[in-house]
């Protein structure tokens, strides 16, 4: 008798090893990362990464150290450090201060500039180098969109910061891109009936406008929405960004027949243009028998303390302000108060909510998968935040929730107290229907 | 009519800052030879003199208010400004005129700086190359905008105009117009009698004074002055601060127009150097020429008549008049032979 029934030959030599390879690599082919990682960056230790991308230099500095500030509280909150903030409001439970998926919340940063280039650049890094998981952040449209396209391309899932362009989650919306700021549709659907019962329906409008992408569609929106309601539209003069000294477009103002000077302005150029508008003596004017009146369709806190008494009675739109008293703004307001001394700015406000946001989307899918998470922030509605009952529309990404119109204080009782909320615009009247913006999201990219 | 004197008000106070900052310009490449892409900063540093003023008079009192909280549960801070407790009136005054009062905190302060700057640096570079010069004075410009950003961060902070002359003039019902037709601020009006006013002290100082004789001479040729036993480098270095001041003075009063932020000087900057490259390098009446010229053509370029024929042309304006003007004057509008020249 004999064990070897068949004389040895090449094939089944080769068969036999192939058999035993296959037998002994079983568990290491199942084992391995490479083949395990089923979307970029899947994170494999204890700590997963965020990568927090905000203009740390340049003009918006001060705007993105408040935003980091803000990132840094929703990770000490995730990590389950400090009093919870808006986790105690949050209407999602799926948080428990445990980090989220059960791994420790770490983080990167990036600083945009406010240049696509350098904050496509610092956004990359933070993918490929630092392993981030997701990227958030920014306070311009431009680098929104510039962000917003590099995540889609890259596989993370990317919440954008402070941008108010119809855009971003417009004609340029990617489904890795989810924004919880409002935009300027919103701005004018929200401004025109409060400034209807303020300046009546028989107003001559002058726009000035930043000469780019969201100039264009702030300009677009609020000439829309008060030439719906009667107003007339003079001229809309486009002015270069950075222009410093605007006393050569506000002059024309003056003889234009206009009694409405509507600013499509934001940042350094609004400060400057509305302080020089003032010194013109625009708001002292008395046109068409009417007394002329000066509308910043965009406020920031910051750029109100940059404005100083100018702003005093002028209306704007603001996605947030910290005076607000629901439950979710009083939390977020003490705890963010308690860290750095004073109350957060909206930009700070929508970073926290979108930090949060994301991790429990995470949390509730029970995997940071860009597409899981997509599809767990897709028609989500959720309180307790800030804002009111609120939608990421599955559609467009695009939250729709209360907008508020403010106007500048006329007596502050301190630096921080510059505006003052004059209207909460109910969601109801800020939608709109999702195909109105044009884009595709297109499908998520999980990276691998 | 009344908008084209609008237009010719707009571009005479921004022709003043440009004029003011090109004389220093001037004055420093005239004199030292040396192209100050720092220039600018110095403008800014003016404007920060203002600000910085502002705020040591604002030093507050603080109290604690035991009934009231924040929003964010800290007992309530009430403050008052010291000067306003101790001083009364004259504080409140102090307040009220900090702008132009700070030009006294100014002059020492950009004369400090215009001395070491020159002693510490700008003085390495005379025999080395243009290029070498700009790279060093840029460098220099960017660690002192940087500096301004980390001590008051990037946010504009406004300054306010003294009360009795924030408010516009109506120029137009004094020239019979209908009123309200030509409105222009009272601070730009002061604004450009101060600039005429620091401009004619410069010139009155360079045309009057033996000190100014001297540099006058330096300027047309250095080396004979050497040669007659004048320590010329030294009064240079006077010059230089003088340049650092006439800047400072041209920033402190410019900060009710525009609420000064670190990047301010740089936005001067560049259209500064076309003001001195169309005025004729070293040439100090084509600095403030070309200042005024140009700031002029500028606002008349935005004028929505203008706009709807060149679209665009205000943004280019400036720069489309400086090459006009170099391929018919190659030497600028009033330009010296061998300056800058091989």
């Amino acid at each position: 008798m004999s064990f070897i029934r068949k004389p040895l030959n090449r094939r089944s030599i080769l068969r036999a090893g192939a058999m035993g390879g296959a037998a002994l690599a079983t568990p290491t082919i199942f084992t391995s990362k490479v083949w395990s990682q089923t979307y970029l960056n899947e994170p494999t230790g204890a700590e997963v990464t965020f990568g927090f991308n905000v203009p740390q230099t340049g003009a918006y500095a001060d705007e993105g150290a408040d935003e980091l500030r803000a990132y840094q509280l929703a990770v000490k909150h995730l990590n389950g450090e400090g009093d919870g903030g808006m986790l105690n409001t949050f209407s999602s439970k799926a948080l428990t201060g445990q980090g989220v998926n059960g791994k420790k919340v770490a983080f990167v940063t990036g600083d945009t500039q406010t240049k696509s280039d350098a904050a496509r650049a610092s956004a990359k890094r933070m993918i490929e180098k630092d392993g981030a998981i997701m990227i958030t952040g920014g306070s311009s449209s431009g680098v929104a969109i510039a962000v917003q396209s590099l995540c889609q391309e890259a596989g993370v899932i990317f919440m954008a910061g402070l941008t108010h362009s119809n855009d971003t989650t417009g004609k340029d919306k990617r489904a890795n891109g989810f924004r919880h700021f409002f935009n300027t549709e919103m701005s004018g659907a929200a401004l025109a009936p409060v400034l209807k019962n303020a300046y009546g329906t028989d107003r001559k409008a002058y726009h000035l406008t930043a000469d780019y992408t969201w100039g264009w569609s702030q300009e677009g929106s609020i000439k829309k929405y008060t030439e719906d309601m009667g107003w007339e539209t003079v001229a809309a003069v486009r002015t270069p960004l950075g222009a410093g000294d605007f006393s050569q477009y506000i002059t024309p103002v003056l003889n234009s027949g206009a009694d409405v000077l509507v600013l499509n302005h934001y940042g350094k150029d609004m400060v400057n243009s509305l302080t020089q508008a003032v010194q013109f003596g625009l708001r002292d004017k008395q046109v068409n028998g009417k007394q002329f009146e000066i509308i910043v369709p965009l406020y920031s806190r910051l750029m109100a303390q940059g404005a100083g008494e100018n702003v005093k009675g002028i209306f704007g739109s603001t996605n947030w302000h910290w005076s607000l008293q629901d439950e979710g703004s009083k939390a977020f307001v003490k705890s963010f108060g308690q860290e750095y001394g004073f109350p957060p700015s909206q930009a700070a406000h929508t970073c926290y909510v979108q930090a949060i946001l994301y991790a429990d989307a995470a949390q509730r899918a029970g995997s940071f998968m860009p597409s899981a998470v997509g599809e767990s922030l897709e028609g989500f509605e959720f309180e307790g935040m800030g804002n009111g009952p609120t939608l990421y529309r599955a559609a467009d990404h695009q939250c729709f929730k209360d907008v508020l119109v403010v106007k500048g204080k006329e007596n502050p009782s301190s630096q921080f107290d510059l505006l003052e909320v004059v209207e909460v615009t109910p969601r109801a009247q800020v939608e709109y229907p999702a195909d109105m913006l044009g884009g595709e999201l297109g499908n998520f990219n999980n990276g691998v | 009519m009344d908008v084209i004197l609008l237009q010719l008000l707009n571009g005479l106070d921004k022709g003043g800052a440009y004029a003011l900052i090109a004389l220093g310009l001037t004055l420093i490449f005239g004199t030292l030879g040396v192209v100050n892409f720092a220039h600018g900063a110095l403008f800014m540093l003016g404007a920060f003199c203002a600000v910085s003023f502002h705020e040591i008079l604002n030093i507050e009192m603080v109290a604690i208010d035991p009934e009231k909280t924040t929003a964010w549960g800290t007992p309530l801070e009430i403050r008052t400004p010291y000067v306003e407790t101790y001083l009364g009136d004259f504080g409140h005054w102090m307040l009220n005129y900090s702008v132009p009062v700070s030009i006294l905190l100014a002059i020492p302060v950009m004369l400090l700086v215009g001395f070491v700057m020159e002693r510490g640096l700008i003085k390495h570079f005379y025999n080395r190359p243009h290029a070498d010069q700009i790279l060093v004075t840029f460098g220099l410009a960017i660690v002192l905008q940087e500096i301004i950003k980390t001590v008051f961060g990037a946010n504009p902070i406004p300054q306010t105009a003294p009360q009795t002359v924030r408010g516009a003039a109506d120029i137009g019902a004094a020239l019979g117009f209908d009123p309200g037709v030509i409105v222009y601020p009272y601070w730009r009006m002061v604004y450009l009698g101060f600039a005429a006013a620091v401009i004619g002290a410069v010139f009155a100082f360079l045309k009057f004074t033996t000190f100014g004789m001297v540099v006058r001479a330096g300027m047309a040729d250095r080396d004979t002055v050497g040669l007659l036993g004048i320590n010329i480098e030294r009064r240079f270095t006077i010059v230089f601060a003088i340049a650092a001041v006439v800047a400072g003075l041209a920033g402190v009063m410019y900060t009710p127009i525009l609420p000064p932020d670190y990047h301010m000087g740089m936005d001067f900057l560049v259209l500064s150097f076309v003001v001195v490259v169309v005025g004729g390098m070293g040439s100090l009446p084509g600095a403030v020429a070309a200042g005024f010229l140009l700031g002029i053509l500028q606002s008349f370029a935005s004028m929505n008549e203008v706009k709807a024929i060149l679209p665009g042309i205000d943004q280019i304006i400036i720069y489309l008049v400086a090459v006009v003007i170099l391929l018919v004057r190659p030497r600028g509008l009033l330009g010296r032979k061998g300056v800058m020249e091989s």
